[in-house]
């Protein structure tokens, strides 16, 4: 009657070892996370006599996966930030502008004399001397356009041309921007990835959050004001080329002309085109060096379009000062002395040593293609984290042996059957969490009590019906199965509607909602698995080396 | 001897009193929906926007001398309050900082929060900064709507399934249930002006997939008798399947009850709030499935006979063999 075929044995003892085992490095926590960091330093710093101690603390044959604490555990710090896209439509069009310029002065004789007018940062407004000649002028300006590259945008182009009487206007087409957005997002992530990775910190997370947010977690960092200096250094480097030189910081500029100061003199200020010859967006490489007095500097490479952009530009301006821009401040004007053709060059200036390394890390990593508004920051400190995982660890230990104790009273023999499983249920969802390298946070913790209460639920539904069962059964092992069989629609229909209700937090919410949905979706599979299975296999043994008269439930 | 909460043959009538303990449910629910309205919610910065900074000094604190240090600030409303937790020693003395959302700041101001914390350093030099966390109310507003959407959905899940398990009376019953619990939580929450955040969201997920853990397994009961008892009025069905499924509720909220209750006690002040919600959501959840959901049921009744045909004369699948 109680029969479980051996393959289905094996089977099931299988899955209880290998989730015990992948449990395991949790019981070693700290040991386990420095052999961990120890193995990653070797990989890139190499081996000292001190890191191979500590990866060989733990072996390497053994699973290694550890459940990951939440920064309300571990303490850290926690950003949302939100990308503001449209930054990028105005430097877009501001590059643009010089080869619309160019076009449209060549077609002098149709379109007259051309002026740009002030549209608004997100768009070129070009007002022609001769309304006549808008035809031409529109067909200029599309011609400078290309097709978008992005699968939902085939066939659009990327700029939006209309004209007006005699006014041209060119924008950003609705699928460029979108194109646009998605390529800031994207590479706002890959910087602020590079620039925490940067610090060595263990497992950040960094992801983006619907349409333009980015979630930055960084476990262990002292505060979140300390993360945002480190990710929110701009770096944006251009080399734009001098209008005029004055010491006036209100001096005349034209409507594409600004104002910027020197960054060793402050009182110096240059008057620049607004339109950058070449951007650090172009740039491949950054090294600090020296220059040939032996100051600190920084040299730089272009990639092939950048290469092209500034050896033309040198070509046609020897003699001239020539600006290099970052942050709106001007690091040093250098005379261009010849025509640079090689795409790479060298940044000289008032630097320190220190300085040069951190302009070169600063350029290499890349400039953030648009600014950043923190929508929401938090500090936890580290011992404030301590104090719960002890307050938590100490409450689970209480609440787990009066659960265990009660059970043990309630059922006798079953009970401890309910204990053994309950055991492994927890053992088998750490397991779990620890394979797709979850992360446990305090609310994740309240999922698991409530894993806790559904497992043992499920076992006492069934014992309940083995004791109602024995009643009027003929024999116990009838009972016993008789009991598995009718309680098993009330444990699915009961686990099913919160396994949907996990389910459905996981997809819509956010944060401690989803840590939420994690514990608890994983911990209803693991513990129908164990009250259903484990339990069972555990009953059906005893009952066959016993082979009780009577069943005391 | 084992342990036995319930003796094996109980044969309580829980339906004496049904108008009674369903009119007491309905008071209840009007009240909490009444403390709500009138006292509000204590809105956490995650649904206000704001910063909240948690200090700890080794001196005890006083509330009005931080009041007094950051009135020059010019912060608007500050909130200070103490916090009180047996596991906190001699030299933990720790107080929660709330200031609100700045007037037309989208982002959360650094300079405000150095500008706190040197004022309060001021005050007392031992002072420390555990966790200082700021949400901007841009995102707070969001944060609230996907909250109410999960909750929706997931009440809307519920419904659909319970109805293709079981019937649409059930569904109703076990959904009115789930309203029943997560309105008194809000009560209280409203009536004690304990913090409402994130967090408190979590918890009345979880009070709903245990309130309806809960139904569902007696529902689950009460099927199988309705079966097995055709001929016996609904009102004596529903009793047997809540007499025979008792002792299990007892038995499982009592070892949940058990695990809560410890995490309540020793669990640390900073998930009290939450686990309190949650412990007070298993008692109302399993009164509810006894006392609401299955009451809905017995008022709306459930067909009990399969063997007769509809009374569908008159459409279009009129029975052609009347």
């Amino acid at each position: 009657m109680l029969h479980i075929p051996l393959w289905r044995r094996i089977f099931i003892w299988s899955v209880v070892a290998l989730g015990l085992l992948l449990a395991l490095p949790n019981v070693f926590y700290t040991r386990v996370e420095q052999a961990n960091d120890a193995r990653a330093e070797i990989e890139t710093l190499g081996s000292t006599p001190e890191r191979q101690a500590a990866a060989d603390a733990w072996p390497s044959f053994l699973p290694s996966g550890l459940v990951n604490l939440g920064l309300d555990l571990r303490g850290g710090a926690h950003l949302l930030a939100e990308v503001q896209v449209e930054d990028v439509y105005a430097g877009r069009m501001d590059g643009l502008w010089p080869a619309l310029r160019d076009a449209l002065r060549d077609a002098r004789g149709e379109v007259g004399t051309i002026r740009r007018v002030d549209g608004g940062g997100d768009a070129i407004t070009v007002r022609i001397s001769d309304p006549a000649g808008m035809p031409r002028a529109l067909e200029i300006a599309r011609s400078l356009a290309n097709p978008v590259t992005t699968l939902t945008g085939v066939g659009a182009q990327d700029l939006d041309v209309s004209g007006d009487g005699d006014e041209l206007t060119v924008r950003l087409s609705e699928a460029e921007r979108a194109a646009t957005d998605d390529r800031t997002i994207r590479q706002s992530l890959e910087i602020i990835r590079r620039r925490v990775d940067e610090v060595g910190t263990r497992e950040p997370t960094i992801q983006r959050q619907g349409e333009d947010r980015i979630l930055i977690q960084v476990p262990g960092i002292g505060s979140a004001e300390e993360l945002k200096s480190l990710i929110g250094t701009t770096a944006q480097l251009t080399f734009n080329p001098v209008v005029s030189r004055s010491g006036d910081p209100e001096g005349r500029s034209g409507p594409q002309e600004v104002v910027l100061p020197l960054l060793e003199d402050p009182e110096t200020f240059y008057t620049l085109e607004r339109s950058p010859v070449v951007t650090g967006e172009q740039l491949v490489d950054a090294q600090p060096s020296f220059d040939q007095n032996g100051r600190p500097a920084v040299t730089f490479r272009f990639n092939p379009t950048g290469a092209r952009a500034f050896g033309d530009y040198t070509a046609e301006n020897i003699g001239s000062p020539f600006a290099i821009v970052l942050d709106e401040e001007i690091i040093s004007a250098p005379v261009i002395q010849s025509h640079i053709p090689g795409g790479s060059g060298i940044i000289t200036g008032n630097f320190t040593v220190e300085g040069s390394t951190e302009l070169a890390v600063l350029l290499r990593a890349g400039a953030l293609p648009a600014e950043l508004v923190f929508l929401e920051e938090r500090t936890i400190g580290p011992e404030l984290g301590q104090d719960s995982i002890e307050a938590g660890q100490i409450a689970c230990l209480v609440a787990f042996v009066l659960v265990l104790a009660l059970m043990w009273a309630s059922y006798g023999t079953f009970g401890i059957f309910a204990n053994l499983a309950l055991l492994c249920n927890v053992g088998l969802l750490f397991g779990l969490l620890s394979l797709i390298g979850a992360t446990l946070t305090l609310p994740g913790i309240a999922g698991i009590v409530l894993t806790i209460g559904m497992a043992v639920d499920a076992n006492v539904l069934v014992f309940e019906r083995i004791r109602e069962e024995a009643r009027t059964a003929r024999g116990p092992s009838r009972a016993i199965q008789l009991g598995y069989e009718k309680a098993l629609s009330a444990i699915v229909d009961a686990n099913i509607t919160t396994f949907i209700i996990a389910t459905i937090l996981f997809m819509l919410g956010s944060g401690p909602v989803r840590g939420f949905a994690v514990t608890l979706g994983l911990g209803i599979l693991t513990s129908v698995f164990t009250a259903i299975f484990v339990t069972r296999l555990m009953v059906v043994i005893w009952f066959e080396r016993r082979r009780p008269k009577t069943i005391e439930v | 001897m084992l342990l036995r909460f319930v003796a094996d043959d109980t044969n309580y009538d829980f339906f004496k009193y049904a108008g009674a303990t369903f009119g007491a449910s309905c008071v209840a629910m009007v009240l909490s929906l009444v403390v709500w309205a009138f006292m509000g919610l204590n809105f956490g910065i995650d649904f206000q926007g704001g910063t909240t900074i948690r200090t700890q000094s080794e001196q005890a604190v006083d509330v009005g001398a931080y009041r007094a240090a950051m009135e020059p600030l010019g912060l608007g409303d500050v909130t200070i309050s103490e916090v009180f937790d047996t596991s906190f020693g001699e030299d933990r003395n720790v107080a929660m900082v709330r200031i609100s959302a700045q007037d037309g700041a989208e982002s959360v101001t650094p300079e405000t929060i150095a500008a706190v914390e040197a004022a309060l350093q001021e005050v007392d030099p031992s002072i420390t900064f555990p966790s200082v966390e700021s949400v901007g109310p841009k995102v707070s507003g969001e944060l609230i709507q996907t909250a109410i959407l999960a909750v929706a959905a997931s009440l809307g899940a519920i419904l659909v399934y319970i109805w293709l398990r079981f019937e649409w009376q059930f569904s109703v019953g076990a959904v009115v249930a789930l309203f029943h619990d997560v309105i008194l939580t809000i009560g209280i929450f409203s009536l004690l002006q304990i913090r409402f955040d994130l967090a408190t969201i979590a918890a009345i997920l979880t009070i709903i997939g245990y309130s309806i853990n809960d139904t569902v397994v007696i529902f689950d009961r009460l099927r199988e008798n309705l079966i097995k008892w055709k001929q016996r009025p609904l009102r004596e069905v529903m009793n047997i399947s809540v007499n025979e499924t008792l002792s299990r509720t007892i038995m499982t909220s009592g070892t949940t009850l058990i695990a809560l209750v410890a995490l309540l006690v020793l669990g640390g002040d900073v998930i009290r709030g939450f686990v309190f919600a949650i412990t007070w959501g298993i008692v109302v959840g399993t009164y509810s499935s006894v006392f609401v959901a299955k009451n809905v049921v017995l008022f709306l009744g459930v067909k009990r006979d399969w063997s007769k045909p509809d009374k569908t004369e008159g459409n279009q699948f009129a029975n052609i063999d009347s």
